[in-house]
Parts: C-alpha cells; sequence; structure tokens
C-alpha cells in the first residue's frame, strides 16, 4: 500500500500531497515539513530510500522519493511494494514510462508551474496511476488515453473557465511577474543503470 | 431567466479560478495569510450563489488552500452539491474535493450514498470512475456496506477500466465492510484470469494486500498464483506474487521447495532489477522457511549471495543499499556464505552514503569470528577517526561495542586488545555513549578474573589522565568513563603498582567538576585504595608513608565533604573521619590495616540481568501475603513486600542450590545482614529508607544511565554487581547443564533442572572457568527478551493494521467455498448439513433488504454455495486437516522433522500447493460467526443498525447451536471463544483447539555420529498403473549428523528380500550400495530418497540394512556403519484416495468385499482427532459423516478398496473395515491399533 504521495519544492512547498489515510490538515502540513526536512538534506548521489519517519505509519514505511530539478517526489509505502517497483513507478523506465513520463506527455514538457498552476489536472492523472494507495495501472499509454479521453469530455462540456473567462485570464496574465517557464524537468535525465525493462 | 444566466457568466469573468489564486498568492508572499482569508471570504460569497459553475470554481480553489493546510471541512456540504453535479467536469471537481478533505468523521458523507450510487451506474463510463476513484478515498463503513454489492456488480462490467477500478476498490470496501470479503471474493478470484491485463494486475494487488496481514487463508490460491507467476509477462505483476510467496512460504515450506526452482529461474533469465530483486528476496524467505532441517540449498543461497553481491557492486547507491538489506536477512541464517564476501561489505563502509555505511555495519555484526574480530575492529577504528557527524561516529562505536561483546565475547581472543580499544574509544570527542563503554569495561574487568591487572593498570593511566576527558563537559558524555576507572581501581586495587599515585589522582580537586555520582565512586574508592595502601606498608618500620597516604586524604577530603551532591558529602564525612581516627591510631603506632582492608572485604561477582525473573519461588512462599498486617497507611504498604522479596533475592539465587525452607531463609538473612554490615556498600543502604531496596528490582542498566545524582545510585552499583554475580553462577549452572545434555541427550525444562543442580557440580565449573570467566550461550539468552522489548515499540504502530486483520479472519472461509468444490464434485450427493447454505442464504437475504440489484445474484450464488457446500461440508474438517497437521508440527518440533504430505502429491507444485490449501482454508472455517459479531459492533453506529445488530446476533447465536448439535466435540472451543476478546480477533480454530501434532518421521537408527529418521510411508506412487505385479515405494530418509565431524562417503546398502527390492542404478549389482548424494557437515540434516520395488503388498516388509560413512575430523577420519531396519507397513501401500459416497455405497453393496472389524478401548481423545489420526497415519479420507459416526475410504497401490466405518461412544472406538484382500485389512487393521496404543 501507498501511505501518502506528496510532491513539494526545494524549499519544501506543496506542490501536490495526496494522503490514503486521514489526517487533520495540520499534521498533513507537519508531515510535509518532516518529509522535507529528511529529504532535503540528503545528496543527490545516495539512495533513494528512507526508513520511514515517526509520523507516518513506522517501521514498516519506507519513504521512497526521487529528485528532480526542483521537485521532489516522495512517496510513503509499506513493505508490500517493491522499492525499486516504485522507483519506477515515479520516474522513469526504457519500456514503462509512469507518472512523470506520463505529466511530461500531458503537459508537453512539464515543470514545476505546471504543478503550480494545475494542481487539479495533476491529481486527475494521478488518479488514473495510483487509486486509494494501489497501483491501478503501469502502462503509461493506458494512462495517457485515459487522462485524455477525460479532458475531451471536459472540453466538449465546455470545462471550468470556458471561453470568456479564458480570456480574462489572459489579461490577467499580463502583469505578472516573472515565470520561470525554462526549468524543465523532461530534459533531465537521471540515469538509472539497469532498471531496464519495468 | 436567460438574464440571469448571463449575469451569472459575467460574474464568472471576474472570479478568481484556481490559476488567480495561485498567482495571487504568489504576488503576495508578504501577507500571505492576509491574502488567503480574503480569497476563502471570497469563496465563501461564491459558493452562496447557486450558480453551479461558480460553485465548482470555489471549491477547486478550496482543494488548492487545503494542499496548503487550510482546513476546508465547513464546505463539505457545497462539495457534495458539486459532487452531484451532472457535468462531469463539475463532478470531478467535486469528488477531489471529497477525496481531500472526506474523512469517517464527515458527517455529510451520510448524504452522498445515494449519489454515488448513482454514479456507479451512470452509462456514462467516466462518471462511475470519477466516483470509484473518489470513494476509494474516504469509503466509511456505511457506505461500504450500502455499496458493496453495487461495487460487486461493477466488477464484471463491460469495460475494463471500470472493472479494474472496481476491483482494486474492493480492498478497500473489506477494510470497511468485513462481511463483504466472502462474498465477493469468487468474482475476485475469477478476475486473477480477466483477459484485460490491468484488471488482473488490480486483482493480484488486491489479493496480495488481503493475503499479506494474513496469509494462512490464502495458502489455497496458491497453485492459482503460481500459474499466474509462469505466465504473466507483467513485471508489476509478478512482483506482487512473488512478494507474495515469501509471505506464504513461511506457513507452507513445501511451498517453499516448489518455489525454488521458477524463482531461480527467473532470477537468471530476467532482466529487470526490480524482479530479480524481489525473487533473491523470495528465495531467500524459502530458505529461511527450510533451514529447519531440512537440506541446505546451497546452490540456491550462493546465487542469491552472488546476484546480491552484483546489486551491491553496482554503481546505483540503491542497488547497492537493497543488496545489503537482503544480504543481512542470509546472515541470519547462513552467516558463512555472507562471510566469504567481507571485503565487499567492509568496502561498503567506505561509501560516501550513510544509510548504505549504516546498513554495511550492520552485516559486520553476523560477519565476525575469532580470527578477523580485531581486523575488523581495526578498520572501524579507522573509520571512527575518520568519521564526520557525531551520528555515525556514534553509531560505530555502538557497532564496534556490539560486535565486540555479541554472544557473551565469544570472539575475543584477547581481552587486553578489548580494553585497550575501549580506552582508545574513550578519546572520542562528544560520543553520547560514555555510559556503554563504562559498562563495558565494568562487565570486562569483573567477568574475565585473568584481566583485572591489564583493566586496572589501564584505567589507573585513564584516572591519571582524567583531564583529558573531563575537558569535555557534555553531560552524560564521555566522562561517564571514569565511573567506571575509579570503581575498577578501587576494587580491584590489589593489582595497582602504584595505588598512592592513582589515589592521588582521584583526589585532585578538578574531580569536584564531575558530576556528582562519579565523585561519589571516586570518594569511595579513594577508601578502599587507602585500605590497600596501608596495607602495603604495614609491617614496614618507617610508617611515614603511610601517615603520609592518611595526611592527603585529611587534606583532601574536606573538599568533598563540602559538595552540593548528597551522596558525595556522606560519604566523604563518613570516611574522613574514619580517617582521621586510623590516623590517631597509627601515631599511636596501632596496626590498623587488617581492619580497615576488612570494610571492603568480599568479592563481587557478575549476575545475569534477568537473574531475578529466574529465581523460583521456593514452595510454601506465598510472594502476595502479607507478613505482617497490612498497616493503614497506603505509603509504606507498597514497600514492604517489596523490600522482603528483594532482601531474599540475592541469597536465595547464590544458595539455590540447596533445598531452601523458612528456617533456612531467617538464616540466611541474618547471614546476608552481616555480610552486608561488613559490606560498605551495604552500609549506606541499609540505614537510608527502604525505598533504596526497590532498586535492586531495576535492572543495573538504568543505574549507570541516569545522571542525576540521586543517593539510589551508588548504593544501587554493588547491587548490580550482585546480579552479575548471580549470573556468573547461573551461568555455570546452565554450563554444566549443557554438558548434561550432551551426555544425556535429552532435554529438560530449565527451571526443573537448575533446583535439581546441586552446587559442588556448579563449583566443579568455576575452577576451568576461573581464567576467562566467560560463559557462553548465557547472553543470547539473556538477549532475548531485551529484544522482544525492542520489538514490542513497533507493535503500537502495526496497531494500524488490526482493521485488516479482521476482514480476513472473516473471509477464511471463503476460500474454502470456492476451492473445494474444484477438488471434488459428486453431482449425485444432496443431504447431510445444512448450516452453512443457510447462512450464506441469511446473511445475502440480509443484502437484499438493501440491494435489490443484488438480489438475484446473491441468491444465485448462494444456491449455488450450498450445492457445494453440501458434499465436502463434513469431510472439510477431517480431511483437511491433516496436512495442517504437517504445517503444525513442522512448526512445533525442532529441526529434523520436516513435515510431510500425506499422500502422492509430489509431482507438481501446483497439486502439492492444492493440497495444503485446503487444509489451511478448511481449519478456521468451524469459527466463522465469532468475527463477525465482533466486528459490528466496533465500526457501526448508528441506531437502527443496532438494531439489526442484535438481530444478526440472534441469528448467529441460533445458527451456532445448530452448529453445536452438529459438531459437538467444537463445544469447547465455542464457549472459549465467546468469553476471550483475543480469540475473536484472531478467529481462527487451530490456535483454539490444535490438534495434536503429528509427524510421519520416525527414528530409523542412531549412533553417536548420525542420526537416520524415516518418513512412516512417504510418496507411495504406483509407476506402472494398476498392474498387478510391481509397485515402487519411494522412502524419504533424513540423516542428520548430530557429531562435531564432518561426515562423508555415505552409502545406503539394503539386503533385498524377494518381495521388496532397492532400485540400484543400472548395471550396479543386486548387493552393491548406494551412494548417499550429499556429505553432512556437523549439525546438518539432509534428506534422500530411495525407491523400492515391491511385488505384494498385503503383508507388512521389514528390511535389514546398513548404512556406512566416513567420519572426517580435523586429524583423522574413520570409517563407521550404522545397522537399521526398513519397516514398511501396509499402511504404507495405502493412497489417500477421496471417494464419494453414493459410488462408496456401492461399493459396499456390491459384496465383493470382506469384512473384519476392530475394537479399540479407553480412546480418549475428541473424534475428530481420531478421525484426523486416521487420516494423516493411515492415508484414509472420510467419506461421510455423521455425529459419532464416519466412513472412511483408501485404496492400496495395487488398487485394492479398502473401507472403514468407524463409531465412537464412551471412550470406545469401533471399527468395520472391509477390503477386498483380508490379509490387507487385517495388518491395516493392526496397525491402527498400534497406532492409538502408542497415544
Amino acid at each position: 500500500m501507498i501511505k501518502a504521495i506528496l510532491i513539494f519544492n526545494n524549499h519544501g512547498k506543496p506542490r501536490l500531497i495526496r494522503f490514503y489515510q486521514y489526517f487533520a490538515e495540520d499534521m498533513q502540513q507537519q508531515i510535509i515539513r518532516e518529509t522535507f526536512h529528511l529529504v532535503s538534506k540528503r545528496d543527490d548521489n545516495v539512495c533513494n530510500f528512507l526508513e520511514g519517519g515517526s509520523l507516518i505509519g513506522g517501521s514498516d514505511y519506507k519513504l521512497i522519493y526521487r529528485h528532480y530539478a526542483t521537485l521532489y517526489f516522495v512517496f510513503c509505502v509499506d513493505s508490500s511494494e517493491s522499492e525499486l517497483g516504485i522507483l519506477d513507478l515515479i520516474q522513469v523506465n526504457l519500456l514503462q514510462f509512469v507518472f512523470v513520463e506520463t505529466l511530461d506527455k500531458c503537459f508537453e514538457n512539464v515543470c514545476e508551474l505546471d504543478l503550480i498552476f494545475h494542481m487539479d489536472k495533476v491529481h486527475y492523472i494521478l488518479q488514473e496511476v495510483v487509486m486509494g494507495g494501489m497501483v491501478l495501472e503501469t502502462n503509461m499509454n493506458e494512462i495517457v488515453a485515459q487522462v485524455e479521453l477525460q479532458n475531451r469530455m471536459e472540453k466538449s462540456e465546455g470545462g471550468l473557465s470556458a471561453a470568456p473567462a479564458r480570456a480574462v485570464s489572459a489579461v490577467k496574465n499580463m502583469n505578472l511577474p516573472e515565470i520561470p517557464r525554462n526549468i524543465n524537468i523532461g530534459d533531465i535525465n537521471i540515469k538509472v543503470p539497469s532498471l531496464s525493462p519495468f | 431567466m436567460a438574464l440571469k444566466i448571463v449575469k451569472g457568466s459575467i460574474d464568472r469573468m471576474f472570479d478568481k479560478n484556481l490559476q488567480d489564486l495561485v498567482r495571487g498568492i504568489r504576488n503576495h508572499k508578504e501577507d500571505e495569510a492576509k491574502y488567503i482569508s480574503t480569497c476563502i471570504d471570497e469563496i465563501k460569497q461564491e459558493l452562496k450563489q447557486d450558480n453551479i459553475a461558480v460553485k465548482a470554481n470555489a471549491v477547486c480553489k478550496l482543494t488548492y488552500l487545503q494542499m496548503l493546510g487550510y482546513d476546508v471541512s465547513w464546505a463539505a456540504f457545497n462539495i457534495v452539491e458539486v459532487m452531484s453535479s451532472s457535468k462531469f467536469t463539475y463532478k470531478r471537481i467535486g469528488y477531489l474535493a471529497a477525496s481531500q478533505c472526506f474523512h469517517e468523521g464527515t458527517d455529510v458523507i451520510m448524504l452522498t450514498t445515494n449519489q454515488i450510487r448513482k454514479d456507479l451506474s451512470s452509462p456514462h463510463q467516466y462518471d462511475t470512475g470519477v466516483a470509484l476513484t473518489g470513494l476509494s478515498c474516504f469509503v466509511t463503513p456505511d457506505l461500504a456496506r450500502d455499496l458493496a454489492n453495487d461495487i460487486m456488480t461493477l466488477m464484471s462490467h463491460t469495460k475494463p477500466y471500470i472493472r479494474k477500478k472496481a476491483v482494486l476498490i474492493m480492498y478497500k470496501v473489506f477494510l470497511k465492510y468485513p462481511e463483504s470479503l466472502r462474498p465477493a471474493f469468487p468474482r475476485l478470484k475469477e478476475k486473477l484470469e480477466d483477459p484485460d491485463p490491468g484488471v488482473q494486475s488490480a486483482a493480484v494487488n488486491v489479493i496480495c494486500e488481503l493475503a499479506r496481514r494474513n496469509p494462512k487463508n490464502y495458502l489455497s490460491l496458491a497453485p492459482l498464483f503460481f500459474k499466474l507467476m509462469t505466465s504473466s509477462t507483467n513485471n508489476w505483476v509478478l512482483i506482487k506474487i512473488i512478494k507474495l510467496f515469501g509471505a506464504l512460504t513461511p506457513l507452507e515450506p513445501r511451498l517453499g521447495k516448489k518455489m525454488i526452482e521458477p524463482l531461480t529461474n527467473l532470477i537468471h533469465s530476467t532482466s529487470a532489477m526490480s524482479l530479480l530483486y524481489e525473487c533473491v528476496n523470495t528465495v531467500i524467505a524459502v530458505l529461511i522457511s527450510l533451514s529447519s532441517g531440512m537440506p541446505n540449498h546451497s546452490a540456491s543461497i550462493q546465487l542469491c549471495v552472488q546476484k546480491l553481491r552484483i546489486l551491491i557492486e553496482d554503481s546505483d547507491q540503491n542497488l547497492k543499499y537493497l543488496g545489503l538489506l537482503a544480504m543481512s536477512k542470509i546472515l541470519k541464517t547462513h552467516p558463512k556464505s555472507v562471510q566469504s564476501h567481507k571485503d565487499l561489505i567492509l568496502q561498503c563502509l567506505d561509501d560516501k552514503d550513510e544509510s548504505i555505511r549504516l546498513r554495511a555495519l550492520d552485516l559486520l555484526y553476523g560477519m565476525v569470528s575469532k580470527k578477523n574480530l580485531m581486523e575488523i575492529v581495526k578498520k572501524l577504528m579507522l573509520h571512527v577517526d575518520k568519521a564526520e557527524g557525531t551520528t555515525y561516529r556514534d553509531e560505530l562505536l555502538t557497532k564496534i561495542i556490539d560486535i565486540c561483546s555479541q554472544s557473551n565475547y565469544q570472539y575475543i581472543t584477547n581481552f587486553e586488545w578489548y580494553i585497550s580499544i575501549l580506552v582508545e574509544l574513550t578519546r572520542l570527542e562528544g560520543t553520547r555513549h560514555g555510559h556503554l563503554i563504562a559498562s563495558q569495561m565494568l562487565d570486562v574487568a569483573i567477568r574475565v578474573k585473568a584481566i583485572r591487572g591489564f583493566a586496572v593498570a589501564q584505567m589507573a593511566t585513564l584516572l591519571d589522565n582524567a583531564h583529558l576527558l573531563t575537558g569535555n563537559t557534555q553531560r552524560n558524555g564521555i566522562c561517564e568513563v571514569l565511573y567506571a576507572a575509579a570503581w575498577i581501581c578501587g576494587e580491584f586495587s590489589e593489582h595497582l603498582e602504584d595505588p598512592m599515585q592513582t589515589l592521588e589522582a582521584m583526589l585532585r580537586p578538578k574531580v569536584a567538576t564531575l558530576p556528582g555520582h562519579i565523585q561519589a565512586v571516586y570518594v569511595q574508592n579513594a577508601a578502599k585504595l587507602f585500605a590497600t595502601v596501608l596495607r602495603k606498608h604495614e609491617g614496614e618500620t618507617d610508617s611515614h608513608a603511610a601517615q603520609e597516604t592518611s595526611q592527603l586524604l585529611i587534606d583532601r577530603l574536606p573538599l568533598f565533604v563540602q559538595s552540593a551532591n548528597l551522596e558525595v558529602q556522606e560519604r566523604a564525612s563518613c570516611i574522613l573521619q574514619l580517617v582521621k581516627y586510623i590516623q590517631k591510631l597509627q601515631q599511636k603506632k596501632v596496626e590498623v590495616a587488617e581492619e580497615v582492608t576488612a570494610l571492603f572485604a568480599g568479592e563481587l561477582n557478575p549476575v545475569a540481568p534477568k537473574a531475578q525473573k529466574k529465581v523460583p519461588v521456593p514452595e510454601g512462599l506465598d510472594l502476595d501475603a502479607w507478613i505482617n498486617k497490612p498497616p493503614s497507611e497506603s505509603e509504606s504498604e507498597d514497600e514492604k513486600p517489596k523490600a522482603v522479596f528483594a532482601k531474599e533475592e540475592p541469597k536465595h539465587s547464590r544458595s539455590r542450590h540447596t533445598e531452601v525452607d523458612e528456617k533456612e531463609l531467617a538464616r540466611r538473612r541474618e547471614a546476608r545482614k552481616q555480610e552486608q554490615a561488613n559490606n560498605p556498600f551495604y552500609i549506606k543502604a541499609s540505614p537510608s529508607s527502604q525505598k533504596v531496596y526497590d532498586a535492586p528490582g531495576v535492572e543495573h542498566i538504568p543505574v549507570v544511565q541516569i545522571d542525576l545524582s540521586v543517593p539510589l545510585k551508588v548504593p544501587g552499583m554493588p547491587m548490580s554487581d550482585q546480579y552479575l554475580k548471580l549470573e556468573e553462577e547461573r551461568r555455570q549452572k546452565e554450563k554444566a547443564e549443557r554438558k548434561k545434555k550432551e551426555k544425556k541427550k535429552k532435554r529438560e525444562k530449565r527451571g526443573k533442572e537448575r533446583k535439581a543442580d546441586s552446587g559442588p557440580e556448579s563449583e566443579e565449573d568455576i575452577t576451568p572457568a576461573h581464567q576467562v570467566d566467560i560463559v557462553t550461550e548465557e547472553m543470547p539468552e539473556n538477549a532475548l527478551p531485551s529484544d522482544d522489548d525492542d520489538k514490542d515499540p513497533n507493535d503500537p504502530h502495526k496497531a494500524l493494521d488490526i482493521d485488516l486483520d479482521k476482514p480476513l479472519a472473516d473471509s477464511e472461509k471463503l476460500p474454502v467455498r470456492t476451492h473445494r468444490p474444484e477438488v471434488l464434485k459428486s453431482p449425485a450427493e444432496d443431504r447431510v448439513n445444512e448450516n452453512i447454505p443457510q447462512e450464506t442464504k441469511k446473511r445475502s437475504g440480509k443484502e437484499t433488504k438493501e440491494k435489490k440489484k443484488g438480489k438475484e445474484k446473491d441468491r444465485k450464488r448462494s444456491k449455488e454455495e450450498k450445492k457445494k457446500k453440501k458434499h465436502k461440508e463434513v469431510e472439510e474438517e477431517l480431511l483437511e486437516s491433516q496436512p495442517e497437521e504437517a504445517v503444525q508440527s513442522e512448526e512445533t518440533k525442532e529441526a529434523a522433522t520436516p513435515p510431510t504430505s500425506t499422500s502422492a502429491e509430489e509431482e507438481t507444485a501446483p497439486s502439492s500447493a492444492a493440497a495444503v490449501d485446503t487444509s489451511s482454508a478448511a481449519a478456521p472455517e468451524s469459527e466463522p460467526d465469532e468475527p463477525k459479531d465482533a466486528e459490528p459492533e466496533d465500526t457501526k453506529s448508528s441506531k437502527h443498525k443496532k438494531k439489526k445488530q442484535k438481530k444478526e446476533k440472534e441469528e448467529k447465536e441460533k445458527k451456532k447451536k445448530k452448529r453445536h448439535h452438529h459438531h459437538h466435540h467444537h463445544h469447547h472451543h465455542h464457549h472459549s471463544d465467546a468469553g476471550g476478546e483475543d480469540s475473536v480477533q484472531n478467529g481462527t480454530v487451530e490456535e483454539e483447539e490444535p490438534l495434536p501434532p503429528m509427524s510421519n518421521y520416525s527414528l530409523l537408527a542412531e549412533n553417536s555420529y548420525i542420526k537416520m529418521m524415516k518418513e512412516d510411508a512417504d510418496q507411495v506412487y504406483d509407476i506402472q498403473g494398476n498392474h498387478q505385479d510391481e509397485s515402487k515405494v519411494v522412502v524419504s530418509v533424513i540423516f542428520e549428523n548430530k557429531s562435531d565431524s564432518f561426515l562423508k562417503s555415505m552409502e545406503f546398502n539394503v539386503l533385498d528380500s524377494l518381495n521388496s527390492k532397492l532400485q540400484r542404478p543400472e548395471g550396479a549389482g543386486a548387493h552393491d550400495s548406494l551412494t548417499v548424494p550429499f556429505q553432512l557437515p556437523p549439525g546438518i540434516s539432509n534428506e534422500a530418497r530411495f525407491v523400492f520395488s515391491v511385488q505384494s503388498i498385503v503383508m507388512p516388509q521389514k528390511l535389514k540394512g546398513t548404512l556406512t560413512f566416513i567420519v572426517k575430523s580435523d586429524e583423522s577420519s574413520t570409517h563407521e556403519k550404522l545397522d537399521f531396519k526398513l519397516h514398511f507397513t501396509c499402511t504404507s501401500y495405502l493412497i489417500t484416495t477421496p471417494c464419494y459416497s453414493d459410488a462408496y455405497a456401492k461399493l459396499l453393496e456390491s459384496g465383493d468385499l470382506k469384512g473384519s472389524s476392530l475394537r479399540l478401548e479407553g480412546i480418549n481423545m475428541p473424534f475428530h482427532h481420531l478421525l484426523a489420526r486416521i487420516c494423516f497415519h493411515h492415508h484414509f479420507s472420510v467419506v461421510e459423516r455423521i455425529d459419532s459416526c464416519a466412513s472412511m475410504y483408501s485404496r492400496s497401490i495395487q488398487g485394492h478398496h479398502v473401507c472403514l466405518l468407524v463409531k465412537t461412544s464412551d471412550q470406545t472406538v469401533s471399527i468395520d473395515a472391509k477390503c477386498d484382500e483380508p490379509s490387507l485389512l487385517g495388518n491395516v487393521l493392526d496397525e491402527i491399533k498400534q497406532t492409538f496404543s502408542k497415544c
């Protein structure tokens, strides 16, 4: 079982949180802070597993994380999940790209800003990968297909912010501060040697 | 209306959407909280509008705010509104928000039931999908109960997208509504073979989660999973399955045997590291489960270790880490195979990644030997010097001490070395583990008498250079070591070369800056040193030196008399006065040395930490009884009995060897008081309040740890030494016991033995142990309880999983239902027991009250189940309980008696596993009601539900009563169940009333080198069908090496008879012996199989045989032989064959069979045990059972039918038997008789 999926940036700001067990909001924030504290002090060249913090789960649980550019992807899982399998789930593999790759496809080069502004969409993608703490689908094509079908459905309904609103938001966008658009996760190629076909 | 819509959409143009909100928050970094609070106000306004789009937008923003930590539960109702929108876009937003912030305490969840049901049955698959996804996050027991049936229906949806979600969510439903597991399980199982890989994977996922918590109940699925494992190409699924097998094998070692081959194949073939790693892990689990007595699969271990080495050598840190992790699992059971990779592991100590270094350290612990200990520690010491950061260095320090002290210093050959290591460690800066080093120093100095001289010298240096240590002001730091140093120097001062110098060092003014408890030890031991100095100078004509010493003390002690620490002050002033008095005597030229030394006479010996607990309470001593009438004041109440108990403690154990009666006790108490009076450590203790005596109740460790200067402290110290003394004695006794055991080959309970052991024996042992006073064996034993203590704190975390166990307990029925009918189906039968089908009927009836849709299906299912049930109802607990037996005996028995299957099911894994499963699935069967009764009480709350519950309960109770009639022998545990909540939780029967362990292995022959165990009647199979002339019998023999030498070149030979012949390889002569295909290192056992061909099976056979082997020890090798007799019983020619009652009836009617009968008197066991025994030992199966009467059937390898009718009443069992071969029948009955005469 996956107990929680946390995405936060290098400063510990949450970009997506998904708990599969109920925690009150303040507890959730505390977990994020502690997890960030644990994860952020680790070098990039050390292993991606952490024995579970005291907050989530306990000894049976592990934190499995990956660090991409400005973002940390942390999965808190118990011993029924394969460590390497989850890493693959987070990261990439030759045959089956999953989460990050899916984001990549759906947003055409995902960066932190996409996550910031489209948290809801990221959730919808995540829902096609993990459901209720269990891995639902590992086949990227299937995931992308389902997400796209749903988006199409949304479009046909006019979406949440229909055309006029979009125009307004374009106007709103004009006087915006710098948006660092070039933190591109997709280009960062973290090598996972010999984790081949999975 | 139209205007309103237009207005609405114009409003919306200026509402913030999610992106605007995010942008706004980013623009208000300084006053974020303020900005968000205005946003929340806006959102509240938006939620008040009746435009659903506005609401949805607001809810979407709330979801974002929730992530930032804002409580949005106040909007729960609006979320429900958005969820119920007909537009997918809004619905999705609503469900997302709900999944993020709804939980069991959210009251509006009650309102969602119908909406969700509507969405689940929506024609649009994404509506359904969204509802399922949302529900998976906030499903409550109520929702689970109400929607279980709808979701079940969805499991057979036409779209795989829905199917897989429905399958997956079932796990959550099971957790919240355990009753649903049984009805849903057949369909879930079906989905394991769904054509869509996603659905399949989801089903595997769910079952793996279920099985992980309660693997026993899923053993029946092993064959199915085995098939999936060999056919699936989806690595994700494979990993899950392999992990599942890892959980199953400990329960069923035979499964493990089957697993090894396909797993090793996978290991060889896969290129996916994740899969490889899981395979290796499972192989390790298998090997661990097999290691108890079965052949050592050295090839598999080698393979695992090799592959792990590859992982560890990989540049990827993750693989390295996991490799080390898995390696440590192997280490526990096969340390030798890991030891050969020492180089690699030492290399990992240099890794830059701390988690990897820590893992490597863990491994080192198990890799040391006498030979390499010093080398490894040297390496670690280098790391200590290099290490940055105190945490890692402290970790290293504790590991060094752990490694050295493990198994009672087993690997230390040179204690001088160890002392120097400890002294070196004191030079570490800023370590927290001063007390650890100190306790090691004390331990070694006390227990290793030979080392005392050296230790004292080292400690004296340490004291002399104390300023180096005390520079460190950190509390609890390294200065703790001085505590040990001072004590050792004082206690063993006779070894000091220059006590005067040490005395001087101990009384330096700087000492006053040390923590109080250390100062106290300094002062006390200064007095000891003083005594030694006096003694040294006694008899010298010039008493100048002695007087100088007195003067030194008189000069320096006042500093301590002023100490703020009570303990220090008291001791110092006492000793000061004493010394002043002595000085007076010295001036009068009185010889005082002897008197002063007498103050500190007596030796302190080590005692085991748990020794006190193990002291047997003497007969007639009631520890709870009042000794005096209870005083009115409650305060003193608690102390008195304790104090008495504690006082007696040390004395007791010391003279445990004699019979303790009350007089003796009193006498000893006196003696001890006197002894205490002579011992300065006790002088303090006795006058102070009795509370001090509570100290002995505490183990000595806390005494060292506590940093406060409590008066408890110093008396505590010698107390702990008292313990050490106890320990020593106990160890010696244990040692004696072990020797005894070796001689006698008998195991007795420790408690008894200790009492029985007499004093002289232990004294004998003391002398040899004198030099290095370390006794092995004891430490691990003492360590065990503390290990448990370590585990305990973890349990509360795992307590979260208790809920998960419950549903599983309930599930125990399901596999039975679905599995059984596949095994046996005879359409003709329709009778016997009704109760279980009734139960399902009732349950499904209940469900239909709420779910009309599911009604028909449920009914169908219950009908089906009813049918299936009927065939097997009677048989199951008997028939199936027999393999269960094997498992049990496996667990309970020691090595060398691995479980055996009763019938010929060795050919393929699935088949054997199938036989196994039914067993474990069936066992819990008889107790299905309990968990259900308990569960709803915990989870449900609303009133009407409680009513319903009551009804349910009543119904169940009725059913229970029925069951009582049918299975009167279950009476016992029904009652106990009702009482004990624990058993309710577990809900399994075999824990309640285990059948006595039965083993198929019997001793064949034994001498001092080797033990041969023969499987009573192993796989008997008929190679040539029903061909009457010749059949083959396989005999498994376990060879166990009992000696310390290597056994090799084992040859097995049997004198053939006319009827039975050992099958020899082609070309071998009729008298040639067979070589046993393995060698046996000391303590190892292995199994070999021999095939015999048998002509006639109607008579039992005895074959004489010989085993020859070479015993190879270091010096010599000798040829030895062992004679044995192989006994083929007629039973061993019977194969457990199921038979249907209709066929059985026909068989009996045919009249071809001849009858015979047998009467057994005084059989004092439950009927089902009796049947189980017959099934297990004599390979029968139960055809039908009605109350205390059962018909049984078996078939010989040559096709003879054997039918039994077993009846029991009042300890008398009568067996009427029929068979087409009278002599075979006669022999079988004789054997049955023998089986029961044994018990």
